[in-house]
């Protein structure tokens, strides 16, 4: 039985929300274990919820234009339009969120939306350091693009589909029918991109916390802050949806999810504790290098395993 | 002529100069960034709402990272594993846009106190200020000095004093300890309190800082 229109928006706005606290509760107790590599104890696992209260509970906040304002609305669109196409739980009738055929494009594509949207707001705001930070971001946004679109294309290409739905249907016939075993060098590229697009260590040089203040977002205070904290969560849990269910063999409940997204997260956080930053040239020579010619494997493997079948 | 004699030519010049830099105006396409609006008074909220709010301002206190003196020293230890502020919730923020604490650490100088007016002024209300070590709170071991301040709360409201020639870290976060508790009470309204009292500020802050080349209020 279909559901109607309201129940799904309904349905959608609850997964929004759940992915939310989610992606807070992750970014947090990654947090906790990265301080414990360095001998200490940690924010409170419900420290990025009172951060975000904080934040919009602050009585006077500064604007530089209307564009000012977008930024931080494009950005938090980029990250529900990203989350809202991408089915959260396989097969689920309540949690599949609006998937349709050819919604691998359009996830890739609001990927990118939502920093474009971030780049003509944080410009707006006058600042040098976020203009330096915008600059450095989209480029190493339009180098790690490379090797997540080969993979996706490899992906499309072995399953003949462009439906995320799809291609997880097609992973259902035991852990070897994963994507990760059917086509390792595709989902190798896409990790390291996936190293990229979290901002953490080794391609940590976008915010740089040090040196050019927070990046895009130096200008933003208060509620603008406190959207795009949101954003940042809920992106993140996204992308870790949509890794899981373009590799991993989708998740078909909760529990399965949650365990996969958390290992899968767990990559971040150990590479980058043993590696230090990377600049942006190095970043962007780093990824059109090796990742990008592990793609172009993936879309041979492709071409062989989906020509033969 | 001696060389310890006063040049009064190369004095009235640099008179000219101070006075034409007082006069110079914003280009209108820079006038956007800026704003010489005075700062408002803003009411908090009543009961129940302000004290949770107050309650979270409490436990996420974003510290600006601005080293204006010796005291800067001591901050740094409280990001390591022997003292290990983020489990109180106190963070390092590189922005005035995003932090509400200004720690103002150890003696000021004329020079630095513009930039600790410009940044004090950037944050965004409510904002938190805590004077590091003796030199904030009578001028210290600085007192006869001819170019640093003696009295802090005469140029920006305070909300916390630690003192000591330098304090330890530990007394600092014994500092931020009695900070939370004046927020978590509602006492910590320094930047309501900097609105109210804009003009003696202001008439404090341009009696020390001679060359005042900025707006009168920068956000």
């Amino acid at each position: 039985m279909e559901l109607s229109l309201f129940a799904q928006i309904g349905f959608a706005l609850l997964s929004a929300f759940i992915m939310f606290v989610y992606g807070l509760l992750l970014m947090s107790s990654m947090a906790r274990i990265r301080a414990r590599v360095q001998g200490r104890i940690g924010i409170p696992l419900w420290q990025p919820f009172i951060d975000i209260i904080k934040n919009n509970a602050k009585r006077t906040s500064i604007s530089h234009g209307v564009m000012f304002y977008l930024g931080p609305v494009f950005r938090l669109a980029g990250g529900l339009g990203t989350l809202m196409f991408i089915p959260m739980i396989f097969g689920s009738r309540y949690w599949g969120n609006f998937s349709f055929s050819g919604d691998a494009l359009l996830v890739m594509y609001f990927i990118f939306f939502g920093q474009l949207g971030m780049a003509l707001g944080a410009g707006d705001g006058g600042h040098p350091y976020s203009a330096i930070g915008i600059s450095r971001g989209l480029a190493q946004m339009t180098a790690f693009e490379v090797p997540f679109a080969l993979s996706v294309i490899a992906l499309a290409a072995q399953h003949g589909t462009l439906s995320i739905t799809e291609l997880v249907a097609a992973q259902q016939n035991g852990v070897l029918s994963w994507n990760v075993f059917a086509n390792p060098a595709a989902t190798i590229a896409a990790i390291i991109a996936f190293l990229g697009m979290s901002m953490h260590n080794p391609f940590s040089v976008v915010i740089a916390p040090q040196e050019i203040p927070i990046g895009p977002p130096t200008e933003y205070q208060a509620s603008f802050l406190g959207m795009l904290q949101t954003n940042r969560a809920i992106f993140n849990a996204a992308k870790l949806v949509l890794y899981v269910n373009l590799f991993f063999g989708g998740a078909t409940t909760f529990v399965g999810l949650v365990i996969k997204t958390f290992l899968l997260y767990f990559i971040n956080v150990f590479v980058g504790v043993a590696f230090p930053r990377f600049r942006t040239d190095q970043s962007i020579r780093f990824f059109l290098g090796i990742p990008a010619l592990l793609g172009l494997i993936g879309i041979a493997i492709a071409a062989i395993v989906g020509g033969a079948s | 002529m001696s060389t310890s004699e006063p040049r009064p030519v190369a004095e009235t010049d640099r008179e000219g100069v101070i006075e034409a830099m007082n006069r110079i105006e914003l280009p209108e396409l820079d006038r956007k960034y800026f704003c010489d609006e005075r700062p408002k008074v803003v009411e908090p909220y009543k009961g129940i709402v302000e004290k949770f709010l107050n309650w979270a301002r409490s436990q996420s206190l974003w510290i600006l990272g601005f080293g204006t003196g010796c005291g800067a020293i001591e901050l740094r230890p409280l990001m390591t594993a022997r003292y290990d502020m983020y489990r109180y919730g106190i963070q390092p923020r590189p922005t005035p846009r995003q932090s509400s604490v200004f720690i103002i650490g150890g003696y000021a100088s004329v020079k630095t106190m513009k930039r600790i007016v410009r940044s004090y002024e950037q944050m965004q209300n409510p904002k938190f200020v805590m004077g590091l070590g003796s030199c904030t709170v009578n001028g210290g071991m600085y007192w006869d000095s001819y170019n640093t301040i003696n009295r802090l709360d005469h140029y920006i409201p305070v909300d916390v004093y630690v003192a000591g020639c330098m304090p330890r870290p530990e007394s600092l976060l014994a500092g931020f300890m009695k900070l939370k508790q004046l927020i978590r009470d509602g006492k910590a309204e320094g930047a309501n309190e900097y609105a109210r009292n804009f003009d003696w500020y202001k008439e404090n802050q341009k009696r020390i800082i001679k060359d005042w080349n900025m707006p009168d209020y920068n956000w």
